[in-house]
């Protein structure tokens, strides 16, 4: 059997997965190719979950990376509601939740994460979410509208896009932050203040320092977060965005090596030859960096669908791509390029109160990331810059009357 | 509904009709036409779906809000017909629209 007639499974219809078996017919993949996901609809993109999907500007049909013929039309078979329970390498086997035993030649692990639900005092009443599915968008957006109060435990990206589509809505929101500073884990401190004080200015409520010790309930839902200092704030509706977690216990329970997430190379391959595995459930080598990690965004996803689907059907691996991601909350867009790795200085580039600046992380003269707030041409140059290395001059790149172009020359 | 005709770099044509409401980008993606990547779904966050507007094309797709000109200025083989096909929106005005894509969107 030649390689282009192997049966491939893919497990988890995410968007890695999704995007996998689209672009392995794209490159030309003529044997079956399953696709095994536990959700009940077909591959969709989760960013608009907490922005434009929430705000009811996107409907399911847009969220759908393919409509649901494309896979019968494209010899995929697709299995909805299915989730694979153990996998058997020495047989090349894996074993699903419906009792089925599946044989693979190659198989692409593409179980993404979960989110994190704190071992507390009433984490499991109703009205305690977690944004990852459509379902979980679907019951956020249920239990929003005007005069209703969100509290979300957490101020990441996700927690900060719907405290932004809660207040279109005419909800109130609260964030409720363990550091000293909303974004502490994923942004520097200038990017943090302008988000809290972007959000402020949109009455958006913050408690920095705050412990959630519990959530009290009422009528047989959440009502109150508890904070470890005895204050109660009062609720109708919670959402935890504290973060997730690698559904790789596939894969560690097969004996594949796994940090946090399944251990891949450059061409998304675990040290099976056979089994590939793509997308947040990965641990995988950051070529502009030189260091394995685990980005946790749609581009990376999509570039590990690129490596795989290339890998197996012999075409040339991509272009080592500069990690990047986006955000998008009120009229505001974040555009990240990079990852601050061994950066030894912090360099502001327009200003703030504008709502319109960048801020660039540098290892010496060269950068090697920009997060760049309304300014895409510092997205667009920086990208370019960590990608060509090529040093840049501190005090131009700080001066806003030298374009970025002028910048780069 | 809108017939599009999307042409890759090598030449291939792919003509998809396209439902009213959708972009341009969006009909070639759910249809799985090679060489409009789309990263970002549509967001206008990414020009990896970077085409040329046909001249005789270019008034009836509109004018480019300045975050596209912004993202167009800094994408790769920019021509004065390049657009983000994310940002097209495909009404029945469009029947007959020819893009060709670019070599790579990266």
């Amino acid at each position: 059997m030649s390689q282009s007639d192997a049966h491939i499974v893919i497990l988890g219809a995410g968007h890695a997965g999704g995007t996998a078996a689209a672009l392995l017919r794209q490159y030309g993949h003529t044997g079956l190719i399953t696709l095994v996901g536990e959700e009940p609809i077909p591959p969709y993109q989760r960013p608009p979950l907490s922005k434009a999907w929430l705000k009811g500007e996107a409907d399911a049909d847009s969220l759908a990376l393919k409509p649901l013929e494309f896979y019968a039309d494209h010899n995929i078979d697709f299995r909805p509601n299915t989730r694979a329970e153990k996998l058997a390498r020495s047989d090349k086997s894996v074993s699903l939740s419906n009792g089925e035993t599946l044989s693979y030649d190659i198989l692409i692990i593409a179980t993404g994460m979960r989110p994190i639900r704190l071992p507390i005092e009433g984490a499991d009443l109703p009205g305690v979410l977690t944004l990852r599915s459509a379902a979980d968008a679907e019951a956020i957006k249920a239990a929003l509208g005007p005069g209703k109060r969100l509290v979300i435990v957490g101020g990441g990206y996700i927690g900060l896009e719907v405290a932004a589509s809660a207040r279109a809505l005419g909800a109130e929101a609260v964030v409720l932050e363990r550091e000293a500073r909303i974004l502490a884990r994923s942004a520097c401190e200038p990017l943090s203040n302008f988000f809290r004080d972007y959000h402020i200015s949109r009455g958006v409520e913050f408690v920095l320092g705050a412990s959630v010790s519990g959530f009290i309930g009422e009528g047989g839902k959440v009502s109150g977060v508890r904070l470890a200092d005895g204050r109660i704030v009062a609720c109708d509706v919670v959402l935890l965005g504290v973060g997730a977690t690698p559904n790789d216990e596939i894969a560690r329970d097969a004996g594949l090596e796994c940090a946090r997430g399944v251990v891949v190379n450059l061409e998304a391959r675990t040290a099976d030859p056979s089994v590939f595995a793509i997308g947040d459930v990965t641990h995988r080598p950051m070529p502009h960096y030189d260091r394995m990690f685990g980005p946790e965004s749609v581009p990376s996803a999509l570039e590990q669908a690129k490596q795989a689907a290339s890998a197996i059907t012999g075409r040339a691996a991509p272009t080592p791509e500069v990690p990047w991601n986006w955000s998008d909350q009120y009229d505001l867009k974040l555009q990240i390029a990079g990852l601050p790795f061994d950066a030894d200085r912090v360099l502001l580039r327009g200003d703030p109160a504008s709502a319109k600046f960048a801020v660039f992380h540098l290892k010496g003269d060269q950068v090697q990331a920009v997060e760049a707030i309304n300014s895409p041409p510092e997205f667009m140059m920086g990208k370019q810059l960590i990608a060509n290395r090529k040093p840049v001059n501190l005090e131009r790149l700080a001066d806003t009357s030298v374009s970025m172009k002028e910048v780069a020359a | 509904m809108a017939k599009i005709t999307y042409i890759e770099h090598d030449g291939t044509e792919h003509v998809i009709d396209v439902k009213n409401g959708l972009t341009v980008m969006e009909g070639a993606v759910k249809n799985n036409v090679p060489g409009i990547d789309a990263d970002c779904g549509g967001a206008c966050a990414c020009a990896t779906c970077h085409v040329y507007v046909d001249a005789a094309w270019q008034d009836k797709t509109g004018s480019t809000s300045a975050m596209e000109d912004s993202m167009l200025d800094f994408a790769e083989n920019v021509e004065p017909n390049s657009r983000l096909s994310c940002q097209i929106k495909v009404s029945d005005a469009l029947d007959g629209l020819v893009v060709r894509m670019p070599e790579s969107q990266h």
